[in-house]
């Protein structure tokens, strides 16, 4: 019998160090290094002011649900076990977006602006995958 | 300077639509949309010297689809082609651009096609495949391993962005659904022409991903669907009454649509307007992009139909179904009818500006509203015709 798993993303060069970071348990965003915006997922250049230059910085990982979704059909034997599942958009408190799972909360309980937190499943040696989890709010 | 009622449309072919195997890919349905179209308008393959087409997700992979179309319908001499993709909105998109090189003096008839083929026959095998899932449900990367799936999905997220910011709810998405289905009762060539649906019938239907249901999801269909542009001079000698094109506009805002909650319809439509010299007052009907109910309401939002937020009392009401104080998608859509992308709406507003309707004509119809909506919220197209210049 196949046993299916979720999709395992492949390390890119230009996402590696958004790799490294998540292994080390830190959420890593591009930032712009002439207006300082930052963006998510890797970018060529900086949609305000299309700088080329960029770093990768470690971000708060605090945020709120902006959005969700609850999926009911499958795309990936590796789902097939567990729909419906949600993907929730987080808009983290330094002002980027995120795409992600949120753990620990029913589908159906999720509702935008749920104070959320990254934290980090650890998929293989090198790939660690960020995912959120409720916060207390302030 | 402007375009008003310079160029009208001559001819509009349509195949049978969905689950259709009459030909096995999307070039027969293409070249069948052609020669549909030049045969409504009393014209031959040989008075085509423009063909623009805009493939469909089966044949993408073709970056010069209008090369092998012309090829395969044996089109010589064009004068005018290309190959165009601004998704959902390249249906009004490819007519506009016709239009332009009709008054430049580059072309006199052009061909204007979509057509697609994602279905396949039913297999004797159970669970073989035939549906759309495997083109649309695409995603690569960190969308994949969060399953994060296909296009549904990100416009879910938008729907669901548009119920937190304005209390739209699945009632109201629904009123979209059940509006359409009324018309699609009403048109004999629509794949849901036998069947009613209630509001309750929309509830019961599966989820595809919260908050849409099934019935919030365009239908995926085999077929073909072209126009013929030609000059408003040239289209008054043809076989059927021209429908001129009046105003036409793009819109592509460039921006988040999960921030801004804004389709492109506004920039398009100050184009399109303008150059028609219409208000929204002045629209008859509506043929509007409807890849999701939601579409559907953000759209007559952005077109200040209703106010920002407020689609979903407005159609709730049943201000868009038949009967309603402002017909809206009167074949059935792309809900309850076929999807063509771009090119459904346009089909049905020439019905209606004709007056070819049957028992889902509209009393009025001098002047009717296209749209076309492409990516997410990405790209908008509007067309205005007119049935007189
Ligand atoms: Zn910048």
């Amino acid at each position: 019998m196949p046993e299916f798993t979720k999709p395992i993303p492949a390390i890119t060069p230009e996402m590696r160090e958004f790799f490294d970071g998540a292994r080390a348990g830190r959420l890593m965003v591009q930032k712009c290094d002439d207006c300082g915006r930052l963006r998510f997922p890797a970018h060529e250049l900086c949609s305000h002011c299309n700088s080329t230059a960029s770093r990768w910085v470690p971000v708060s990982g605090r945020g709120e649900i902006f959005s969700f979704n609850i999926m009911h059909q499958v795309y990936h034997p590796g789902f097939a076990g567990q729909v419906p599942y949600a993907v929730v958009v987080v808009e983290l408190e330094e002002g980027c977006k995120f795409v992600s799972n949120l753990l620990g909360v029913k589908p159906h309980d999720i509702k935008c602006g749920m104070p959320v937190e990254v934290t980090f499943e650890k998929l293989s040696d090198e790939v660690s995958m960020p995912k959120f989890r409720l916060r207390a709010a302030k | 300077m402007s375009l008003r009622a310079k160029c009208a449309i001559a001819g509009l072919g349509q195949t049978r639509m969905g689950k259709n195997f009459d030909h096995p890919g999307p070039i027969g349905f293409a070249a069948e949309a052609v020669n549909l179209a030049l045969d409504d308008a009393g014209l031959k393959r040989a008075d085509l010297d423009g063909l623009l087409v805009n493939p469909g997700i089966t044949w993408l992979n073709n970056p010069m689809a209008s090369s092998s179309l012309q090829h395969a319908m044996g089109l010589g001499d064009l004068r005018l082609t290309a190959t165009m993709n601004l998704g959902g909105a390249t249906g009004a998109a490819m007519i506009m651009h016709a239009a332009q090189a009709i008054d430049a003096g580059m072309a006199e008839v052009v061909a204007c096609v979509f057509a697609d083929a994602p279905l396949r026959p039913p297999s004797p095998n159970k669970g073989d495949g035939g549906g759309s899932a495997a083109f649309y449900g695409f995603a690569q990367g960190l969308d994949a391993h969060y399953g994060l799936f296909g296009v549904n999905a990100q416009y879910a997220f938008v729907a669901q962005r548009h119920m937190h910011c304005y209390g739209t709810t699945n009632d109201h998405l629904g009123a979209v659904a059940v509006s359409e289905r009324k018309w699609a009762n009403l048109n004999p060539a629509a794949q849901f022409y036998d069947t009613p649906m209630s509001i309750a019938d929309y509830h019961a239907s599966r989820w595809v991903v919260e908050p849409f249901h099934l019935y919030d999801c365009c239908l995926v269909s085999n077929g073909g669907l072209a126009v013929i542009v030609t000059s408003a001079e040239r289209a008054k000698n043809l076989k059927r009454p021209p429908v001129y094109i009046l105003g036409m506009g793009q819109g592509h805002p460039g921006r988040d649509p999960l921030e801004t909650l804004l389709s492109g319809a506004p920039i398009a439509k100050d184009t399109a307007f303008k150059m028609a010299g219409i208000k929204v007052a002045d629209v008859n009907f509506c043929e509007l992009y409807d890849c999701y109910t939601f579409t559907v309401l953000v759209t007559l939002e952005d077109y200040g139909f209703c106010k920002k937020g407020e689609g979903g009392p407005f159609v709730a009401g049943g201000a868009i179904g038949p009967g309603g104080s402002l017909p809206v998608n009167t074949g059935g859509g792309q809900l309850s009818s076929f999807y063509m992308w771009g090119m459904t709406p346009v089909g049905e507003a020439i019905v209606q500006m004709r007056g070819d309707g049957g028992r889902r004509q509209v009393a009025k119809h001098d002047v009717g509203l296209v749209s076309g909506n492409g990516g997410i919220l990405a790209t908008h197209s509007t067309l205005v015709l007119g049935s007189q210049p």
